[in-house]
């Protein structure tokens, strides 16, 4: 399956990334030729199979829902890259 | 003897009788990475003076009589497990400055045994890669030629367990990355079944498929090893409660009785194919008849399915990776680009600046296949592929314990040789995807040599739960396969 530079750069758009210009066609092509090894799939006869989505057990795991305390906010923002008190900086998102 | 050359069993036993410390130890191996690493780059990060304070706490522990197997032992990590402050790069560019501020589970057990963290190991970004050249530091050459990739992604730990930088390692497998990077570098490596250890710290690439498990010298030290991590995590919701065994008991069973009463299956589907080297071949055949003087019975088996594995695990994979890499958005850790102007273009910009070309491929890959119109051409699709995988696995342990294989292809491939076409180095993965499709266990044991002289590995795979009989049949095939060299020159 040929795919086009317009259906690369809207995929890179979902995914948030940019492609330049440059790299914009050779990934087309690898690309491509990924898909086009993927198509192998088609082949395989899988009427009535149902997906495995993971090889854990398939059943659901609870626990007790007991408060623990939260490690606060010198912890959970010690990584951030900018920050403002307690709050996370982000650039201007309503413009 | 040098104590770098030391198993860790070994090891073990002469710091429980007090004949060594692990302060020695320690400095032994810090100095051998000091003089060496320069040459081979298995270390992303290795702190002296953390590594060398652990030791002296281990050797006070040994001093009171408070040891386990593992204290005192100097171990590398792959460093895509969390360490509390200690940085975890993913040999990612977006991670560079990253310090967690907790411990993965494994690297919490390994601490409270007072094994001793030595450095953090080299790998493929975010463990995307057969060869460790995807790291966006520097490729690991291989320890026994330097013109070689060690494999991957685990490839920093198993080039320096082969180099005699650590007693042993901790890697991830997703599709092999423990197994293959083992298998060409001349040590051993144990994929547990899915669920076996706790994923918890570990950096998510494809959490249905990812595990952790060690690197070591000898079947017998990777059991060690093993015992440790082993065991449910309330915080991991896939990690199994099932009972944990003393894993040497496998090594046991083999010294009471051989391989008597083990079916050992070779997949018919495996050994037609195209592409196998000769000196792969042979290596492999010989460790079929190995086994057989030791008493297992060889069969055929049959995995129907194999044509279409390194398909349907190059669909699942990028799926969940375009997910588990969207957390990384400059937002709460990691790089931010600096000169975004709103924050669509932060997010993209960090993204473009901070992920590596094979990253950014699978991402673009996995969102393709997961969006509207194609999912279920792919994903889909690919997950009944793996149904039916899972079934084959499920019907050829209906009569076999072990599923004997190589590891990859070819043993280890020149620095470069694979690295301009992707499809090409996904297709080495053909022996090891399998097992991380099917949530089984996987060991890769040294089995010989090319007429080159480099290592190649012989993989065992069985049931889900069943790392007994690999060990078993492991450490059989280790004692029997009389190696001219077990550890490079370095």
């Amino acid at each position: 399956m040929k795919i086009s530079e317009q259906e690369v750069e809207n995929i890179a758009h979902l995914a948030r990334l940019e492609i330049d210009d440059q790299s914009k066609q050779s990934i087309c092509e690898q690309l491509s030729s990924i898909l086009d090894y993927m198509d192998k799939l088609a082949h395989v006869d899988v009427t009535g199979v149902k997906p495995a989505s993971g090889a854990a057990f398939m059943h659901n795991v609870l626990r007790e829902d007991v408060p623990h305390p939260a490690p606060g906010p010198d912890v959970t923002l010690a990584n951030a890259p900018q920050k403002d008190a307690d709050y996370y900086l982000v650039p201007r998102v309503v413009t | 003897m040098d104590l770098h050359e030391l198993t860790l069993a070994e090891a073990s036993r002469l710091l429980g009788k007090k004949k060594i410390s692990s302060r020695e130890l320690t400095r032994a191996f810090l100095e051998r990475i000091d003089t060496h690493d320069k040459t081979f780059n298995c270390f992303i990060s290795v702190d002296k003076s953390d590594a060398m304070a652990q030791a002296r706490v281990a050797d006070k522990q040994i001093a009171s009589e408070n040891q386990t197997v593992l204290t005192g032992i100097p171990m590398a990590l792959k460093d895509l497990l969390c360490t509390r402050g200690m940085r975890t790069t993913c040999g990612s560019k977006i991670l560079d400055n990253f310090v967690p501020r907790y411990d993965a589970s494994v690297v919490a057990k390994l601490k409270a045994a007072h094994g001793v963290i030595i450095g953090k190991t080299n790998l493929d970004e975010f463990a995307m890669g057969s060869s460790t050249e995807n790291s966006a530091y520097f490729p690991t050459k291989n320890p026994w030629h330097t013109d070689y990739v060690p494999g991957g992604s685990s490839g920093g730990s198993a080039a320096a367990v082969a180099a005699q930088f650590c007693c042993a390692a901790l890697g991830t497998d997703t599709g092999g990355s423990i197994r293959q990077p083992a298998s060409h570098c001349g040590v051993v490596g144990l994929k547990p079944t899915y669920g076996r250890v706790s994923r918890f710290g570990l950096v998510s690439y494809a959490s249905s498929l990812d595990q952790i498990g060690p690197i070591a010298r000898t079947v017998e030290d990777a059991a060690l090893v093993l015992n440790l991590i082993a065991g449910h995590d309330p915080k991991d919701s896939t990690c199994a409660s099932q009972e944990v065994p003393d894993f040497t008991a496998g090594l046991a069973a083999f010294d009471k009785e051989g391989l008597k009463g083990m079916t050992v299956g070779i997949p018919k589907e495996y050994l037609g194919m195209e592409g196998i080297d000769p000196d792969v071949l042979t290596v492999f055949e010989n460790a079929a008849k190995v086994l057989k003087d030791l008493g297992a019975e060889i069969v055929e088996a049959s995995l129907p399915h194999t044509p279409y594995v390194v398909a349907a695990y190059y669909v699942i994979a990028p799926c969940e990776a375009s997910s588990n890499l969207a957390r990384f958005d400059g937002v709460r850790y990691g790089f931010r680009a600096k000169e975004a102007h709103d924050l669509m273009d932060m997010y993209k910009q960090t993204k473009s600046k901070g992920f590596g070309s094979e990253v950014q491929r699978r991402i673009i890959i996995g969102t393709y296949a997961l969006s509207a119109g194609y999912y279920d051409a792919y994903y889909a699709k690919a997950s009944q592929v793996r149904a039916l995988i899972m079934e084959d696995f499920s019907k050829a342990f209906e009569t076999c314990d072990i599923l004997l294989s190589p590891v990859a292809p070819t043993p280890a491939f020149c620095i470069g040789e694979k690295t301009h076409d992707p499809l090409t180095m996904y297709l080495t993965d053909i022996f090891t995807l399998s097992a991380n499709m099917a949530g089984v266990p996987g060991l890769s044991v040294p089995g010989g040599f090319s007429a080159k002289g480099l290592p190649i590995g012989i993989q065992m795979m069985a049931n889900r739960f069943d790392e007994l009989s690999l060990i078993r049949a492991g450490y059989g095939l280790e004692k029997s396969l009389v190696l001219d060299r077990r550890f490079p020159a370095l």
